[in-house]
């Protein structure tokens, strides 16, 4: 199926850094230098040979905070992001193929919290809720569920008036089977590509919850938590804070370049061959 | 109109096309890229003012041929070799801008589907007059001024104003003849007729037909029209060229070709393909019957049947005939509880049918299958042909592996294809083994009715016949019943034993099939009668004369 000559230049640029910030994510405590909590030096202290990208605002070696912040950031928004997708899509396939009240009141209660600024309506919930993870990974998921739902919902109301899914309702499939056998495999390209386009939207929601100190809390830190707590440090030249703002915008490039490649690969009729 | 200069250039050599080749570059999946040639050095010459009937049937390459005279290749087609040489010079040698100058200009093309080819969002003059602008052969008054003219030619109604209307306010046969007048405004040299009336009711078509007919005399342009029709081009064209495989099988005169045909394949073309079938004497009583059925749709305002009974009688099979509109479908999903009707009772079997789908036992709807006009899309494009044809012997009678896999084989062999298909997908088939396949899924649940939904009208001749004699094998093997709805009177005549003829929304003849095609015919049967294309020449001045009402898509 795949031919790795096939997969161009940015692609490959997108899979190789977006696999290397997987690898660092999954084997941050063997791979970091020190550990996540560690002061080791100086405040702020300059990039050395034991400490490649210098010390933070406590002297931590930033390096190793990199890395257990990659575990982080990643962890959660892979989580929030799978609870948006298995909430909107299921959501979103039922209303179209139930139709009627239930589509109406469900689309309605959508529209509802689309309307609310996505921040905003985080940041208050989350300042009223106890501040954990599982509560950082309900609050994105949901909210990020609802633009999988409009997503899922319009591909499968297209789908859904297709002759062959008549056919299974004539036959008197259940709606188990409509949904996940008749038209699931029919909307999964376009859910696919969006897959990645939501996650990097986990990564920047995350991010920005942090840095308004509403995400993850201390002394364990993504990388919008770090620049939250080095930010002071520019005015001074130093540029610890840099370096995680950096890795963020590094994977949310990589994983749309990969996403990109994804998209064109699916929703091409002839699977990206014939575009060259 | 043609003034002294033009009237002079009308002889002559207008099109010759030299050993025209063409290839594509296929992508079979998991396999390296493939170069197939489409077009095998056609050769074709075209005098000014006269019209080539290019026909064969689906993949003969003669769409392909006739874009290759305005120099374009579809969906990745090249021209790779041979010339074509349009008013004294070779287009493929021109360059872009060289053919940006033809198109529109020299040599106009009118689509199969005119809905899918006007754009949605723009009044039918602005883009009737576009091209006329575009190549500065008019000013804006006097483009239009012509397409007016060009409008009441064709015979559209109210002429002056028809082009302020959006593509959606006119029908499919208007659409179908502005298309047209667009492809004449700028008084080009070439029309390329994409198989223009492939897609129009029959009633319809005749009109269209005609109006295009007189519209190609009057103006004295030439043509290529393409279609898989032989007794529609038998009406339009001086010549008529036979073409198979992307290669020519045989090129003469209209009359020659229709009359004495020299290759076989043209003989099988031209030889009528009725099949011989004896009509069955109806039983006391029938196992479906549909009783004074009134459907509509949106809350009841707009009615599409009125007040409908037929009988359907077990093994035998009862046609549909009627135009688009005339509620034909409409009864189907009447009858499938799609659509549940507001009045009337559809009894089976001796008990009553729950009108509504949902309130049907799984029993009642294994009785009832049906096969629909696009098989494409009447499959699942992600299952493979066993899963498809395999689920109903799953789902209605609990069978699973070896025992499934065998049923589907035995299927399979039912329809004429191997056990080699189980595995492929949908898109892995043409559209005559696709049409089976779905045949075959009706058929797992063993039913008492098949539903038969314009399943042929899809197709290309020969294949439809050969589904046609697969339906009547079917039914004697199996003794199911068939509701066959179609609008193309030959078909009924081959597979019918009783026909109902619908007119908006209400039977307006019913009976055996001898009571139904014997004289005296109400207007609407024999306008439907009249207007199937025959294989003769001459044959649409007699129709259109002996005409006695309107159809209904005017």
């Amino acid at each position: 199926m795949l031919d790795i000559k096939r997969i161009p230049l940015g692609a490959w640029i997108g899979l190789i850094l977006t696999s290397l910030f997987l690898i660092c994510a999954i084997f941050a405590p063997w791979l970091a230098p020190y550990g996540n909590g560690e002061i080791v030096g100086d405040v702020w202290g300059p990039m050395t040979s034991t400490n490649l990208l210098g010390t933070d605002n406590l002297g931590r070696d930033l390096l190793s905070r990199m890395i257990y912040g990659a575990r982080i950031t990643i962890f959660i928004a892979v989580l929030a992001t799978a609870l948006a997708f298995s909430l909107g899509s299921i959501l979103g396939f039922t209303a179209a193929v139930v139709g009627g009240w239930f589509d109406s009141l469900m689309s309605r209660f959508v529209d509802l919290l689309m309307s609310i600024p996505t921040l905003i309506f985080a940041l208050v919930v989350l300042s009223v809720l106890p501040a954990n993870i599982l509560t950082l990974i309900l609050v994105m998921g949901i909210l990020d569920s609802t633009r999988v739902y409009r997503l899922s919902r319009a591909v499968a109301v297209d789908i859904n008036v297709m002759d062959f899914v008549e056919a299974a309702k004539l036959r008197g499939e259940g709606r188990g089977w409509i949904i996940f056998r008749e038209i699931l495999p029919n909307a999964l390209s376009p859910l696919v590509s969006e897959l990645g386009l939501r996650f990097i939207y986990a990564v920047l929601f995350l991010s920005a919850l942090s840095f308004l100190g509403l995400g993850v809390q201390p002394p364990s830190a993504d990388w919008g938590g770090m620049v939250k707590e080095n930010k002071d440090g520019i005015v001074f030249g130093i540029p610890a804070a840099l370096i995680p703002a950096g890795a963020i915008a590094a994977l949310a490039i990589s994983v749309n370049l990969v996403a990109d490649w994804i998209l064109n690969r699916t929703t091409d009729l002839k699977g990206g061959r014939g575009n060259a | 109109m043609p003034d002294e200069q033009s009237r002079k250039a009308k002889s002559g050599r207008l099109l010759d096309i030299r050993n025209l080749r063409i290839e594509a570059t296929t992508y079979p999946p998991g396999e390296p890229p493939k170069t197939i040639t489409l077009v095998h050095d056609v050769s074709l010459t075209l005098e000014r003012g006269k019209v080539l009937g290019l026909i064969g049937e689906s993949g003969a390459g003669k769409s392909t041929i006739g874009l290759a005279s305005m120099g374009y290749g579809r969906g990745g087609c090249r021209i790779i070799g041979g010339e074509v040489v349009l008013n004294g010079r070779d287009i493929l040698k021109g360059g872009r801008s060289g053919l940006r100058k033809l198109r529109g200009r020299e040599v106009c093309y009118v689509a199969q589907s005119a809905a899918a080819a006007f754009n949605p969002a723009h009044q039918l003059m602005d883009q009737v007059v576009e091209a006329s602008l575009l190549h500065g052969t008019a000013k804006r008054a006097a483009a239009e001024k012509r397409a007016v003219e060009l409008f009441r030619k064709l015979g559209l109604p109210d002429p002056e104003n028809i082009g302020k209307r959006y593509p959606h306010q006119v029908s499919g046969g208007q659409l179908q003849r502005v298309m047209t007048a667009m492809a004449l405004c700028s008084e080009p040299d070439l029309i390329v007729f994409d198989e223009p009336t492939t897609a129009l009711d029959v009633t319809t078509q005749i009109d269209v037909l005609a109006a295009i007919r007189d519209a190609i005399r009057d103006t004295g342009v030439a043509a290529l029209y393409i279609t898989h029709d032989l007794a529609v081009v038998a009406q339009v064209a001086d010549e008529i060229m036979v073409l198979r495989h992307g290669r020519l099988v045989e090129w003469g005169d209209t009359r020659q070709i229709i009359k004495e045909p020299r290759q076989e394949y043209t003989n099988a073309l031209v030889s009528v393909h009725e099949i011989e079938h004896q009509e069955k004497k109806a039983a006391d009583t029938p196992f479906l019957s549909v009783k004074n059925v009134t459907a509509a749709y949106g809350q009841g305002t707009v009615k599409v049947l009125k007040n409908v009974s037929v009988d359907i009688h077990s093994g035998q099979t009862l046609a549909v005939v009627g135009e688009s509109g005339s509620g034909k479908s409409t009864l189907a999903r009447a009858i499938t509880g799609l659509l549940p009707p507001m009045e009337g009772s559809i009894t089976f079997g001796g008990k009553k049918l729950s009108n509504a789908l949902s309130a049907r036992s799984k029993e009642d709807l294994r009785q009832l299958q049906m096969v629909y006009q696009m098989a494409d899309v009447a499959m699942n494009p992600r299952q493979p042909i066993s899963t498809i044809i395999g689920r109903p012997l799953e789902f209605y009678f609990g069978m699973k592996g070896a025992e499934r896999d065998r049923r589907v084989a035995e299927l399979l062999d039912k329809i004429e294809m191997g056990k080699g298909f189980a595995d492929r997908y949908p898109a892995e088939l043409s559209g005559g083994q696709k049409q089976r396949v779905c045949i075959a899924r009706a058929l797992a649940a063993k039913p008492k009715l098949i539903i038969c939904d314009e399943v042929t009208s899809a197709l290309d001749p020969l294949v439809a016949n050969g589904i046609l004699k697969l339906l009547l094998e079917l039914q004697a093997e199996e003794g199911v019943a068939y509701l066959f709805i179609t609008h193309d009177l030959a078909t009924v005549r081959s597979i019918a034993d009783s026909i109902a003829v619908m007119y908006r929304g209400e039977v307006v003849r019913y009976g055996s099939k001898s009571e139904v095609l014997a004289p005296p015919f109400d207007p609407y049967t024999d306008l439907l009668l009249s207007s199937v294309p025959e294989m003769e020449i001459g044959w649409l001045d007699k129709a259109i004369a002996s005409r006695r009402m309107e159809s209904a898509g005017n």
